[in-house]
This record gives C-alpha cells, structure tokens and sequence, in this order.
C-alpha cells in the first residue's frame, strides 16, 4: 500500500475511474446507496400495485393492465425479494457500511479495492438479472421470496416458474458472490486497518455491527449460494434433491425422493441470519445517533457489543422457528422457541440500553434523532410479536397469516429502513458537503412513521382474526370479507406512506446541490468521520494518519471544554 | 449522568486484567507509515486475513452441501409397485483406481506447492540483503515448482474429467439416482473451486514472468500455496465422504 501523500496524489482523474469503477470505498458506497434507492423504488410500486388490488381485485392499471392472481403472486414475490436482498442488505451494509466503516477506523480504504468494486458491480449485474425475470415469457415467478420447493423446482409448476424462476435463482446466487466479496472486506478491514489507539472497544457501534453483519453473511450466504445450486440442478438436470414424486397438471414429474423440507433447511439457516443482517447496521446507526443527539454516551457500551454478538450467534440457532407447521419434531420445536426467546435478552438489553442513553440527556430533535427514536420504536413494536411467534402452539394459529406480516414488516422491514433514514440524514453532510432540509424531514419522518404503523400494525388484527397471507383476493371468502375495510385503511394508508418518501427523495437531490453548505462536524459528533473535511478526500484524512486516543462517545464530558471529546483528540484533553 | 466510556490516555487503557497495550494495539501502521516503501508484512498479513475469510465461505458451502447429502441420503420415496417407502439412494460404482491417482497427483502438487511457497518466501527475506550493493548470494538453484504447481493441477482437473467420463461410460449420469447427483455435484463443485487456484497459480507465475517486486510476488505465491493445500484437504474430505457415507 502506498503511503497516505502518495494515496492523495493518486486521485483518480477519468470519470470511468472516478465514477464508474472507482475503488474509492466513498463512491462504491454512494453506488450501493443510489442502487438501493432505485429499488425500493421497484420494491414499493409492486407493493402499492398489490395493495390495491386487495382492495380492487378488477380494477384495470394504466400500463399494468389487470393483475391476475398470478401476477399478484409475482408481484409479492419480487417485492420480497428485491427489498430483502437489494434494499435492507445493500444499502445498510453497502451502502454506509462501505463509506464509513474505513473512515470510522480511520483507514485510508478498504483492505482490498478491486474486490470491494468487484463486489458492487456483481451485486448491480445482480439485480439487473431480476429485473429480467419480470420481461422473459411467462413472467416474474410465484414462489414468494422464500422459494418454497417444489412449487420453485417445477418449471411446469405454474406461469412464471420457467425462465423467469431460473432468473430469480441465478440472481440470488450472483448476489450471494457479491455478498461473500463483501463481507470478506469488511471482515479484514476491521481487523487489519484499524488506526493507531483504535481498540476493539474503541470502534464506533456502527463498526461493531458491520463488523458482525459482514460475519453473518460470511457464514450465511454460502449456504444460500449451495442451496439455490441444488435447487438450479432439479428444475434444469432432472435431480431429486428437493423435488418428491408430484404430479402436475395430471402429469407424473420425474422427480422422487426429494425433500421439499430440505430446501427449508438450507434456505432458513441462511433466512434467519439475513434477518440480523438487516437489522443490526440499523441497531448501530441507532445506537449513534442518539448518543450524539442526547449529548451523552452510549449507556452500556460494552453491554451493546455483546448483545450484538449474541444476536449473531443466536441468529444461527433458530432457523427452525420458521418451519413448526412443517412437521417438525416437537422436541426441536421446542428447542428452537427457547433458542429463539433468548434472542429477546440482548435485544431487551438494547433497548433498554437506547432508552438509558436518552435518558435525561440535552436530546437535540433533529431529523436523525427522530429517525433512531423511530428506530427504536418500531424495534419494540415489531419485536414484541416475536415472542408470540415464538410459541409454537400460538404458530399454530398465526402461521402464515397477516400476524407474521405484520411481525416482520416492523421488526425487519420498517424498522431497518428507518435505520438506514437516520443513516442517510446523519452522513449525508458527510457524504454531500451540504446539509438536508430539516423541515422537509421532519414532516417526511411524521408522515413515514404514522404511515407504517397505520399499514402494519392492522395487520397484527388481520392474522389474529384469520386473515391468511399471499391470497390474491379475499373478495370471495366472506369471513375475510369482513376484514376488507381494514385492508382498505391500510391500503389508503400505503398510498400517504408512499408519497411522502417523494419528499424525501426531492430534500434528497435538492439539497445535494443547494442545500447549505455543511461544517466539518455539524453535529458535534466524536467519531474519525467527523475529525476530517467535508467530503473526505480521497484517501480520507488527507494524507494524515489519524491517532484514536478516546472512545467513541464521549459527550458531556467533566472537565472537557467542549460537550464532546473527539476521538482523536489529545489523550490529556479531558484528564481531570 | 449514566455510564462513560473511558476518557483516558491510550497508554492507560488496559482490556480487563491484561496489562496496558501499546499505541499500536489496533489495527497497527497496516502498511501505511514509514516513508514511501510498501509495507510488505502488513500486505501479507491481510491477504491471509483475508484468506482465512474465503475459506470459511468454502467451507460452509462443503457443510450444507454434507448436510444435505446425509439428508437426502435417509430420505425414503413411496414406490407404487409395492405400495411401500423405499430408499431410493441408489450405488455409483466409482472408479476408484482413478480418483486415487487423481488425489496422489493433487497431494503431490500440494508438496511442490509448498517448495514453490517457501522459495518464493526465502527470496522476500533475502531481497534486502541482495539489493545492497556489492553482496552476491552466488547462483541459486532455481527449481520450477510453481510450473510443476500448474502440471500438476490441470493433471487433477484432466484426471477428474476422465473419472467423470469413466461415470458414464458406467451408465451414471448426474440424474441417474440421488447418490450420483451428489458424487458430480460434489466433484464438480470442488473442480469449480480448483479452478480458482489454478488462476491464483497463473497469476503467481505471471507476477514473476512481469518481475514485480520479489516481496509481492512473494504474497500472491503464500496465498495460492495456502489456498492449494486447503484444495488438497477438502478434496480428502470429499473422496472419504464419497467413500464412506456411500
């Protein structure tokens, strides 16, 4: 590696370079940022197009035409599955991962640029491959995001599971490979670039939680890349890993022996972790943010990086959680609930963690802070469903229905969205050398949080009443009949939700060109990202190596002349 | 107030009962001080770092590949005929002749490999040593052992094809029964990898053939040799898997 002067003097010049494939981790992130933009975008009309047909079921779309019931299924499998994979693992990690996690450890880049470019440029080739799904003959395929065999191993099964199943396979497969780059990087990054002073229990929670997610991924993703394998291997060779003897349409298949079980396995044990690979980036945004905003150190820093690594391990642990209606010994059902509850320790003692950081502290209610407040509120109301969930007589009733809809919208969905607001209104001075619109965030949180909660906490009544999940139209059905005017409301309410992110997206490109100009530290922050100018340079401290001497939240600190010690401030700064 | 972090001088921070760490106790100069020459060691350290992460990847691709093997091998299908459960599992009459050579060839470009790394490690250390004016080290015998790497390695991959070819000239193809998938899944899957270390291998080569640094050649070749003899570990891991959970 060269040296930090010869690192600046080497600035790339050409826009391919510079631009296109950079190895800047600043612009890769930035990338992985707009490419998640792009497709929540994609993820959010499919499911504005699949509420309204709930509410609408003969209703006629300008270009869309009518949605059939196969077309609703494509519709929900693809929004799942670009949201899951494209959104809530791009960007978090990605995205801010990418862009901050070198600068916070006070690295000059990643450890290994090319595979760092590599890996967004696979991920993009990724999500192009899906996008294709939707154009090839017969369409998106109907599985759900979780790819269910056989229904997903069966070109015969149904329109969409011929060319646009192998599509979807091969790109979640191509995603997996950019992850695996991914969190190869991230993982070598934190353990070999760390600045001088920079301890482990210096790093930035944030760090920590890229740290771990990239863990998570590491160990994860490949068992999703080896399962969609098998799974390629039965719909196009003719094997029977998961396929059992079926028939389809009067036809005997010429699979036997398989086990649609199988696939569940593998896909869980993989599924349960990419949970927590959503999740905790927005966790450790959350934990930053409100530190910094409450003028106070994090409470229980320690206590934080634990839960977090139990998170982690325990995220391994009860992939089973999500199969008690698959048959499943009700030993290892059991096993797997009270695998499954202890999860709630290191998450309550987040929580309550979070809430002891603001806890008389000079809180300043700027957009950031309200977005990690709506972090951890939707953390809560999301989470507190898991534990029903987590019963396996309770799944019983709630399985697969709007319950378990709602449950994973909050916790998953709403919650790690919210963390990647917080992010986005945090960093971009950072990012963007101007500030965003306080005005126009705070009304986008307003409107964002009582949208949410106005979609999915309905759902939680819709599950318990019986209101089954993935059905097209509930029209016909006339206990869920019943139910209609709440998925009126909701849907009423995704249309005001979705709306108001266009006020997010024009503070987003309005102030990137003519927002006021940002300071280095606009928000008196401690961490290395903020000792440096605005935006970074190239090699990100302008060709100084900076020196941690203190932790990364220091606020109010006795005898400081400031509220905040910089991290790399003198280490006598606050001796007193 | 709650909690604070610790806002003390970094010579005072300690990690429980350990004893106080040194400035450089994080993540070290990681290559970056110390005036205009690479740091080499940091390179080398990373790139093992970096290493050990992609092995990991392998590895758990290999575990749910076992795992699903030991699963579908218990696994029983109903049979019309007899209105019963059968195992389905099926035999693969492997040539065994042939995969056993095919791992003698593979073992052995493991140990060339090996020679290739330490002489390519001897030559980083002597780098110094050489470069000051007026020191010979006299004339090295210099061994091809990254060429024999490379012939030995596509030797593997010709005789893995030919196993492949002697499995369907038995009348096993990869649909044949489940035991045959998972016999080319797993072969096939480990060539694919195999394949990888052998760009590693050419890129070794090439770093010397375009006479880069001895230090950094040095790197790529550690690398290659490690990740060789992880290919050399897990292929005996799948031929006993073949050959004993059958």
């Amino acid at each position: 590696m060269a040296t930090p002067a010869s690192v600046h003097a080497h600035t790339p010049q050409g826009f391919i370079r510079k631009y296109i494939f950079s190895l800047d981790h600043k612009v890769i992130g930035i990338q992985y940022f707009f490419l998640a933009l792009t497709a929540v975008f994609v993820g959010m009309f499919l499911s504005l197009l699949m509420r309204i047909h709930l509410v609408w079921p003969a209703a006629v779309l300008p270009f869309v035409g009518e949605i059939k019931p196969e077309t609703y299924l494509s519709l929900l499998t693809m929004h799942g599955t670009i949201m899951v994979f494209f959104v809530l693992t791009t960007a978090p990690q990605g995205g801010f991962g990418n862009y901050f996690l070198p600068i916070q450890i006070g690295a000059p880049d990643m450890a290994f640029p090319v595979l760092n470019m590599l890996s967004f440029w696979t991920t993009f080739v990724g999500f192009v491959v899906i996008l294709a799904a939707f154009f090839v003959t017969g369409g998106a395929p109907l599985h759900g995001w979780t790819g269910y065999a056989p229904l997903s191993a069966l070109p015969s099964a149904g329109p969409g599971e011929g060319l646009g199943a192998d599509l979807w396979i091969t790109s979640i497969a191509i995603f997996c490979v950019a992850s695996l780059m991914g969190a190869l990087n991230f993982i070598t990054t934190t353990l070999d670039l760390r600045a001088k002073g920079m301890t482990m229990m210096r790093m930035p929670l944030t760090v920590w939680s890229w740290f771990i997610t990239a863990i998570l991924g590491l160990l994860a993703f490949g068992v999703l890349l080896s399962a969609g394998i098998l799974l390629l291997m039965d719909r196009n060779l003719g094997t029977s890993f998961y396929v059992p003897l079926v028939v389809v349409n009067g036809q005997i298949m010429g699979h036997k022996g398989g086990s649609p079980l199988l696939w569940q396995h593998l896909f869980w044990f993989f599924g349960h972790p990419e949970v927590y690979i959503a999740i905790l980036p927005g966790m450790g945004v959350a934990s930053q943010v409100l530190s910094t905003f409450s003028r106070k150190p994090i409470f229980g820093y320690r206590a934080m990086v634990y839960a977090m690594l139990s998170i982690g391990f325990f995220g391994f642990m009860v992939w089973g959680h999500h199969m008690f209606m698959s048959g499943m010994s009700p030993y290892s059902a059991f096993a797997f609930s009270i695998l499954t509850m202890c999860i709630g320790v290191p998450s309550a003692i987040k929580t309550f963690n979070w809430l002891g950081t603001m806890y008389k502290g000079r809180i300043r209610f700027q957009t950031p802070m309200l977005y990690a407040i709506g972090f951890v509120s939707l953390f809560v109301s999301g989470g507190l469903s898991g534990p029903f969930l987590a019963q396996p007589v309770l799944d019983i009733q709630l399985h697969d229905t709007y319950f378990v809809v709602g449950h994973f919208h909050l916790i998953m969905g709403v919650a790690a969205i919210f963390g990647m607001f917080a992010a986005t209104y945090y960093w971009f001075p950072k990012m963007f050398g101007r500030m965003m619109n306080e005005t126009w965030g705070r009304v986008h949180f307003f409107l964002t949080l009582a949208g949410t909660y106005a979609i999915f906490m309905p759902m939680h009544y819709l599950g318990m009443a019986g209101g089954t999940r993935r059905y097209s139209q509930y029209t016909e059905v006339a206990y869920l009949q019943k139910l209609m005017p709440i998925h009126q409301f909701m849907t009423y309410a995704a249309f005001i939700t979705i709306a108001a992110q266009f006020i997010f997206v024009l503070n987003l490109f309005w102030s990137m060109f003519k927002g006021p100009k940002a300071s280095d530290n606009p928000w008196e922050a401690t961490t290395l990202e903020w000792t440096t100018a605005t935006p970074p340079p190239h090699d990100n401290f302008g060709g100084v190596t900076p020196v941690v001497n203190h932790g990364p939240y220091e606020y109010s600190v006795p005898g400081a002349p400031k509220d905040y010690v910089m991290q790399n401030d003198p280490a006598t700064v606050a001796t007193h | 107030m709650s909690t604070y972090s610790p806002t003390t001088p970094i010579d005072h921070v300690g990690h429980g009962h350990k004893p106080p760490l040194p400035p450089a106790a994080g993540g070290g100069d990681d290559g970056r001080g110390g005036g205009d020459v690479p740091n080499y060691g940091a390179r080398l350290r990373r790139a093992r770092l970096g290493l050990i992460c992609g092995i990991a990847t392998v590895c758990m691709v290999f575990v749910s590949l076992t795992s699903a093997y030991l699963v579908r091998q218990g696994l029983p299908t109903f049979d019309g005929a007899s209105n019963s459960y059968v195992r389905d599992w099926g035999r693969v009459d492997l040539p065994w002749l042939l995969l056993a050579i095919n791992t003698a060839i593979l073992l052995v470009s493991s140990v060339s490999m090996e020679l290739a790394r330490r002489k390519a490690a001897l030559q980083a250390a002597l780098a110094p040593v050489r470069s000051i004016p007026g020191v010979s080290l006299g004339n090295e015998r210099s061994f091809p052992w990254l060429g024999i790497t490379v012939l030995l390695g596509i030797s593997f991959l010709v005789g893995q094809w030919l196993a492949w070819g002697e499995l369907h000239a038995r009348g096993f193809f990869v649909d044949t029964n489940p035991n045959s998938s998972f016999v080319f899944l797993l072969t096939i899957t480990h060539a694919v990898h195999l394949c990888g270390g052998m760009i590693a291998l050419l890129w070794a080569a090439s770093a010397s053939l375009l006479h880069k640094p001895v230090e950094a050649r040095r790197i790529v070749v550690d690398i290659t040799a490690w990740y060789w003899h992880f290919m050399a570990v897990l292929w005996i891991y799948v031929f006993a898997l073949l050959g004993f959970a059958k």
